[in-house]
């Protein structure tokens, strides 16, 4: 049987988000595999750069659905770290809440994607079902499903009353019970065992090499997570566990899921107990002061990084996001080789990708061999080049 | 860890006896939370057209402009017109906004509210620009 | 004259393509709507699978350049002309079905082989990347699941006696107590079919998430609509054959009773596959060799020696 190379996207049904994998395949096993990414590029960056601070709080939130709270809280903690600002404790406690509210909503999503992807439907469905519990609660907490919005300079922008707490701490009951029956059905239901053991292995030294982060580093053994490392918000008052596990396959990283989520009920229980009292914002001006600032935060799938550079103006002059799929992307074409085609799947969704939050251009210019990466000036005055030698006139 | 075979049939079976968990929209209305930031309410007496809330939104959704019919000024005491309050009125473009709620929260007059209206698609473009008198 | 219509209405209507093709458009209902209660859901309505078929029927056929075109258009009516013809072996409406004679078990199983033959050579003539990978997982999961439900089916032939369907269903009937024993072969039976039909857990070869549609990738319009009723049809024969083979046909029942017990066993049966298909996520192509060859054979094996023993004392 001679060699076949297939395209795995960007069109595919089992791929969320547009990206492309070229597989060289030997029958059902890989030989090899690339990764070639690039096509949800939008130029965040850039349009950030024309938008005041709180402009930017609405363009940053929309870099992602699923984490858009995260990209928010680690731009306006950079933000705040130049202007030099100290947040009430009250508004670090509510953004913890939606933090820990989201960390729960990103991996019961993924549960079931990754059900979904094994031909598993109806753990799929239930999954699904049990997410819109969170999804209610962050409404009655920020006043829309996705894209929450509570962030603003200085702390956050609505309180928590006494009966939406109340009502909280109802549905993260039913959670608990929900979740703690899925750890029953991901660790002894046979076919799910089947297909995700052994499957996608990541070594622990490769892993270190490669810089895996989040969840795909902790199912190898590696014990970093920035909540422990750089404590942020209140999390150093917080009583928490990091999730390990020893098997550098899929299942870890179900499993490291799956537990985070009940680590992440216990988070909410402890500060919905005793919520500090206190004004929940304070007042920033408009124009942010010369300075740099760079912040780490532990999104649901890993570390992210937002660098914000500030000149006086109202304007910021740089921001520079790093997504923490674009650092576990490294590690997949490892994962890949030496596996089955029926994998493939399964260990490109167990990294739980989110290309919305990767892409940025870079030209790879084949005649002379070497890479460059275009900024906006350059990018402009080569497309206008390209459409006038076509005859497309500008007026 | 044990293997059970068939782990999630007995709770799946359960399920033949229950109601299912799909809401049955449009034919009942959906609930939605007292806190939820729909479509943006103008009350012109309020505004003083300080147009803070055009600096800060971050699509351009709104546009405080200058009403055609002003108030007509009226005479005080001694015979002298008092100058009236500027009457304003607001263009809201239903198809830009992102329903983010800052101009309600920067307005220092408390002239802009959310509702909870979210049933806002239509089928021509000119009816999503709301001209609020 | 009656002569040339009766076997034409015997093919044509009942229990032939009009009686497999209603009953299984209602099956197909019953599946999807079972297995959307059972997952919490609302489901289709009753309407659904003949208004898919009949969508399908009336959109465009599109043929790959590279592909051999007779072979392309002419395999689907391959596949439902051999599983029409299978049906009347099996006994329907009395324990006679309306072509028997001796060794008439192993031409149903034939006639039920050809539709998977159908299945890869459909793949293999669209010569896309994805049809062949579907196409070679076919042919990886016919070695699988072939010998088990042909040993287990090798079971009761030993214990009634004799090879033929109808004889089979009378002997269950005299001797009810004789169903009980030969379950471990039932259950082989059933898992087996289930392989056949590609369904949840086996349905590697067309699993939408890994390659897009497996051998059914370059079909479209009434080929497509002609494979897929192909596999609903496949179902109810099966169905029919372990009940037959298994639990003892209809009974002594005959004529228009008889026909309805037989609606209420088939119908029993297809809900096993229901479940199956709840329960479980998919397999891997290598697992289910592997799974087959381990317990499925060894229940069959058993299951045939203990007939032998039961048969000789």
């Amino acid at each position: 049987m001679s060699k076949m190379q297939i395209p795995l996207g960007p069109q595919h049904p089992a791929l969320k988000e547009p990206e492309n994998f070229m597989l060289v395949l030997d029958g059902e096993m890989i030989l090899d595999a690339t990764v070639n990414l690039g096509y949800n590029h939008r130029g965040v960056e850039k349009a950030a750069e024309n938008r005041n601070y709180i402009q930017d709080i609405y363009l940053i939130e929309r870099i992602c659905g699923i984490c858009s709270h995260s990209h928010v809280s680690c731009y306006i903690n950079a933000v705040e770290e130049i202007a030099k600002v100290e947040v009430p404790q009250r508004a670090k406690a509510i953004r913890t809440i939606v933090a820990e509210l989201e960390r729960i909503h990103s991996h019961l999503l993924w549960l079931g994607v990754a059900a979904f992807e094994l031909g598993y439907d109806t753990l799929f469905m239930y999954t699904w079902r049990d997410r819109e519990q969170v999804l209610d609660c962050l409404e009655l907490l920020t006043g829309n499903r996705v894209h929450y919005g509570i962030n603003t300079i200085g702390g956050v922008r609505r309180d928590i009353t006494k009966e939406q707490a109340d009502e909280i701490l109802k549905k993260i009951k039913y959670l608990h019970e929900r979740t703690s029956y899925y750890v029953g059905v991901v660790t002894e239901e046979p076919t799910f065992l089947a297909r995700t053991q052994n499957v996608g292995k990541l070594p622990k030294d490769i892993a270190l090499e490669l810089n895996a982060v989040g969840p795909t580093a902790r199912a190898s053994g590696i014990e970093i997570d920035v909540r422990k490392d750089e404590p942020y918000f209140i999390y150093d008052q917080l009583d928490f566990k990091v999730i390990t596990y020893h098997s550098e396959d899929v299942f870890g990283r179900a499993v490291v899921r799956v537990l985070e989520v009940i680590e992440s009920i216990k988070i909410i229980e402890q500060i919905l107990k005793n919520l500090p009292e206190g004004p929940i914002s304070v007042k920033v001006g408009w124009k942010i002061g010369p300075g740099e600032a760079v912040f780490r935060y532990e999104a649901p799938r890993g570390e992210d990084i937002h660098y914000v550079k500030a000149n006086g103006t109202e304007y910021p002059e740089r921001v520079k996001v790093r997504a923490p799929t674009l650092a576990n992307f490294q590690s997949l074409p490892y994962c890949l080789k030496n596996g089955y085609l029926a994998d493939a799947v399964i260990t490109i969704a167990a990294i739980d990708p989110c290309m919305s939050c990767t892409d940025r251009a870079v030209v790879y210019d084949i005649k002379k061999g070497k890479k460059e990466i275009f900024d906006w000036e350059e990018l402009r005055k080569y497309s206008i080049e390209f459409y006038r030698k076509k005859g497309v006139k500008f007026s | 860890m044990a293997k059970k075979p068939l782990r999630i049939l007995p709770h799946a079976i359960k399920h033949l006896t229950k109601e299912p968990a799909t809401a049955k929209y449009p034919f009942e209305k959906a609930k939605v939370y007292p806190n939820f930031r729909g479509r943006i309410v103008f009350d012109s007496e309020k505004c003083i057209g300080c147009k803070m809330c055009m600096r800060v939104c971050p699509a351009k959704a709104i546009e405080i402009v200058l009403s055609s019919e002003q108030p007509t000024p009226q005479t005080g005491p001694d015979g002298n017109p008092i100058p009236a309050k500027k009457k304003f009125d607001c263009i809201m473009n239903l198809d830009r906004c992102v329903y983010c709620a800052q101009c309600v929260d920067i307005c220092p007059k408390k002239a802009l509210k959310s509702s909870q209206d979210f049933e806002l698609a239509q089928l021509k473009r000119e009816k999503l620009k709301l001209h609020y008198k | 004259m009656i002569d040339v219509l009766i076997p034409v209405i015997y093919i044509a209507i009942f229990p032939g393509f009009v009686f497999l093709g209603i009953y299984s458009t209602i099956i197909q209902w019953v599946d999807r709507k079972l297995t959307a209660i059972m997952h919490n859901r609302v489901g289709p309505p009753i309407y659904q699978p003949i208004a898919d078929f009949i969508k399908l029927i009336s959109k465009e056929v599109i043929i790959p350049d590279n592909a051999d075109v007779l072979m392309f258009k002419s395999l689907p009516y391959v596949a439902i002309a051999s599983i029409i013809v299978s049906i009347l072996m099996i006994p329907v409406y009395s324990n006679n079905a309306i072509i028997k004679f001796q060794g008439d078990i192993i031409v149903v199983l034939y006639l039920l082989t050809i539709p998977t033959a159908t299945f890869f050579l459909a793949g293999w003539s669209s010569t896309s990347p994805y049809s062949t990978i579907g196409s070679m997982r076919v042919m990886t999961q016919l070695f699988g699941y072939e010998i088990p439900l042909f040993l287990s089916v090798a079971g009761p032939c030993i214990i009634a006696g004799s090879w033929s369907v109808s004889d089979i269903a009378k002997f269950f009937t005299e001797h009810p107590s004789y169903i009980f024993l030969n379950i471990p072969a039932l259950i082989s039976a059933l898992l087996a079919s289930q392989g056949k039909l590609e369904r949840v857990p086996f349905d590697a070869p067309h699993a939408k998430n890994e390659v897009v549609g497996g051998q059914f990738t370059e079909y479209s319009g009434r080929l497509l609509a002609l494979f897929l009723l192909s596999i609903d049809i496949e179902m109810i024969v099966l169905a029919a054959f372990i009940n037959a083979v298994f639990l003892g046909g209809v009974f002594k029942f005959s004529g228009f009773l008889g026909f309805i017990i037989f609606i209420i066993k088939t119908f029993f049966v297809c809900l096993v596959f229901v479940l199956f298909k709840v329960a479980m996520a998919r397999v891997r192509v290598d697992q289910v060799v592997k799974f087959s060859w381990k317990y499925l054979v060894s229940l069959s094996i058993f299951q045939i020696f203990l007939n032998l023993y039961i048969k000789l004392n």
